[in-house]
This record gives structure tokens, sequence and C-alpha cells, in this order.
């Protein structure tokens, strides 16, 4: 089993195939997904990857949490996520994982958290078919109608669909296949919706029920923390900068921490 | 720019591979050539009428055209980005009063008519260029 990935969903838009034909997608963002620790079987009893992803203010994490994306090297992310691997697919701590992580043409299943509705009715929230415009039916067009039997079982079942809370929830769409994938963005482009609002964060990860194709990189693409081998040296050198002065960032914001401590109390 | 912003930007880049889409609007006579895929040769279908709707913006941008075809109206929506399409040629710029001429569904005959626009914004004698690689199977299809 290998590692999935935390990407933002930034929207749809289309793409057109050599037939002509237009294939609606959804774009999914890799915004600096690391690793920021691993779970192994001798000390964790389970062997998997946690990910990080997305900039966090510093001075909005707590202490503890900055300590440990200390501890990782790694600057301090606004989504973790662990995702359960096999024991010789861990990828060490500090490791950018790339969009080229998937393969055009794999399926994958993709999870967010879909967007709330509120207090829905049972023909949104369940497709009921609610009651007669006519004969006779008063004020309860939309109801769902009866929810049981009579004194034999005496109760309402549980489960029994009804109105209540929708959305806002976890939901997986499996099979999703990934149409075209951009590392020098992070981007992944999947076939079709995607649970939850733009801006949301989304798990993807390789389709349970088949990959689809062949090869998949093992464990995983990624950059290695330090060795930009995949980027251009000039990039590289763009970026080195860029996390030393993360650090030092870090590192300044520990120091103030403890006046700011001062300052609020 | 957004991410899609850039994307739909690029996909369209690479939709047209160079070629420019010529300036026209409803009531312009427009001919479009259409790849048309019989079992392994492709060929080129040109289908000419009246531009009656532009719907859309940006890569989801589409129109339609309306043709009179042995007495019945034919209507075809074209994606305007879309890789089928080898050419689109305006034959005559219409002069109208809307954006949407669904009205002419309706009409025939005279009623149907769309007088020609000679002044106001300039003839653009955009054509989509030629693609080199479509003109010689074009030829050999022929």
């Amino acid at each position: 089993m290998r590692s999935g990935v935390i990407a933002k969903k930034m929207g749809m838009t289309r793409v057109f195939n050599d037939e002509g034909a237009h294939i609606p997608v959804t774009v999914l963002q890799l915004q600096e997904c690391q690793v920021v620790a691993q779970r192994t079987g001798e000390r964790d009893g389970y062997s998997a990857l946690q990910l990080g992803a997305g900039a966090a203010k510093v001075k909005r994490v707590s202490k503890a949490e900055r300590e440990r994306f200390a501890k990782a090297s790694v600057t301090p992310k606004k989504k973790l996520i662990e995702f359960r691997v096999a024991e010789d697919n861990l990828i060490d701590v500090g490791s950018e994982i790339t969009a080229d992580h998937f393969v055009n043409g794999q399926k994958v299943d993709v999870s967010g958290i879909s967007i709330g509705k509120g207090f829905a009715g049972a023909m949104k929230r369940h497709n009921f078919g609610g009651l007669r415009a006519t004969h006779g039916v008063s004020i309860s067009h939309r109801s769902h109608g009866s929810t049981g039997q009579c004194q034999d079982p005496g109760k309402v079942f549980k489960g029994k669909k009804m109105a209540g809370h929708m959305g806002a929830k976890r939901v997986t769409t499996q099979n999703l296949e990934v149409v075209r994938v951009d590392v020098d963005r992070g981007l992944v482009l999947v076939l079709g919706a995607v649970p939850g609002p733009e801006g949301g964060w989304i798990e993807i990860r390789d389709a349970v029920k088949g990959i689809g194709v062949d090869e998949v990189p093992m464990p995983g693409a990624f950059r290695a923390p330090g060795a930009e081998d995949k980027k251009s040296a000039a990039k590289a050198e763009a970026e080195a900068p860029a996390e030393n002065e993360a650090e030092a960032a870090d590192a300044a914001a520990d120091a103030d921490g403890s006046e700011d401590k001062g300052g609020e109390e | 720019m957004n991410v899609i912003e850039q994307l739909e930007k690029e996909e369209a880049a690479r939709v047209l591979g160079g070629k420019t889409i010529p300036d026209f609007s409803a009531g312009d006579t427009v001919t479009v050539g259409v790849w048309i895929r019989e079992g392994e040769r492709q060929r080129v279908q040109r289908f000419e009428g009246v531009c009656i709707a532009r719907n859309g913006g940006g890569l989801n941008e589409s129109f339609t055209v309306r043709k009179l075809s042995f007495g019945e109206g034919v209507e075809r929506v074209f994606p305007l980005y879309s890789p089928m399409i080898e050419s689109i040629e305006v034959k005559r710029k219409g002069k109208v009063r809307r954006a949407k001429l669904y009205y002419l569904r309706n009409l025939r005959g005279k009623k149907a008519r769309i007088t020609e626009r000679t002044t106001g914004r300039a003839d653009s004698e955009g054509i989509v260029g030629e693609a080199p690689a479509a003109a010689p199977e074009e030829t050999a299809a022929k």
C-alpha cells in the first residue's frame, strides 16, 4: 500500500482530448505536501505516514506543534493527515510529495468534507417522493409520510431515513480517473466532481478497487529533503533560501513565543 | 491570475495551436470546417449558416449555427475551442439588434433575411489559420 496525498480543491474546468470531446475535470493542487512524521510497526503498532499540507501562520501554531514541525524540519502545516502505508513504502520525514505521484489514466479514490446543507427534509436528504399535490393532502406535501407499522413493533426502527442534518460529513468518491498531472505547479486533474467546496482539503489515494495502470512510482514520487534533485538548479536555489528563511522565522517565532506569552498574561 | 484561469488560458492556446478565432457575432454568416472521422481517415465537412447565438465565455464558449437544409431548419452548436473545428470563416456580417436570434426559428423565406452590415465594426478578414498538416489530408479525402 502506497501513501496518498493531501491536496486543495481549486475548482473545476474542462480539457479537450484528442478525439475532440471535452472532459470535465476538477483541479486539485498539492501545496507543500510534506511528510511530517512516520508511524512504524515497532513503535506505534502500525505503519503510516503523517503528511502535512498548506502553510500555517507560525504565530497561530501552538508552541508544542511548532516544536513538532521543527523536529521534522518542515514548515508549519495547516492540515495533517495520516495515510496507512506498507512498512517498505515509508518515505523519509521532510520529503515533499510531487504531483507525478499519480500517473495519467490511473484510478484514484478522493475524500473530502462535503458542502453542508443544514437541516434538510426527507425529499432533499434521501430523495423521498413526498406526498401528493392534491387529493386531500394538506400542508404536508414535502413530508416523509409514514415512519413504520402499528402496535406490533410499536416503535420507529433505528436508522429510519428522516429529515435532519445533511452534508458537512466525510464523503469518498471512488474510481476517479487522473486526466493530467502538472509537477511544476503541483496540479492533479481528476475526471469529474470531487466532494467538498473549493478551497477544501482533499485526500487522494490509489483506488482500492484497482488503479487501472501497470506502474505507479513506488514508494512514491517526492523530493527528498535538502536534495532538490527533481528541480532545476536555479529553482532549487530559489527554494533553498526560502526554506532557510522559513526556518529562521520559525526560530524567531519560537524566541518571540515567550514574550508573546508574557504580553498576553 | 488564479490556477483555473491559468489552466483555461493554456488549454485554449493548446487547442488552437497558433490559429486565431475570427471576430464574429450573432447575425453573421459563417462557414465552419469540422473534422469528421470515417473509420481510419479524416476529412473536413463544411457547415455554413447564420450564427444565431454565442454562449458562455472563455474556454467554455460555444456558438450556434443555423441553416436551412432541404427546407428543414438545422442548428448545430459548436464549442468555440473544440479541436474538431478546423476553421471558422466569416462570409458576411449581418445587421441585427439582438444577441440571440432565436426568433429566426419561427421565420422563413423573405422574413428570415438579415441585412448586411456595411459600416461599423471593421470587417475582420480573420480566418482560422489553415492547419498546415490538415491541407494534404483534405485534398486526399477529395
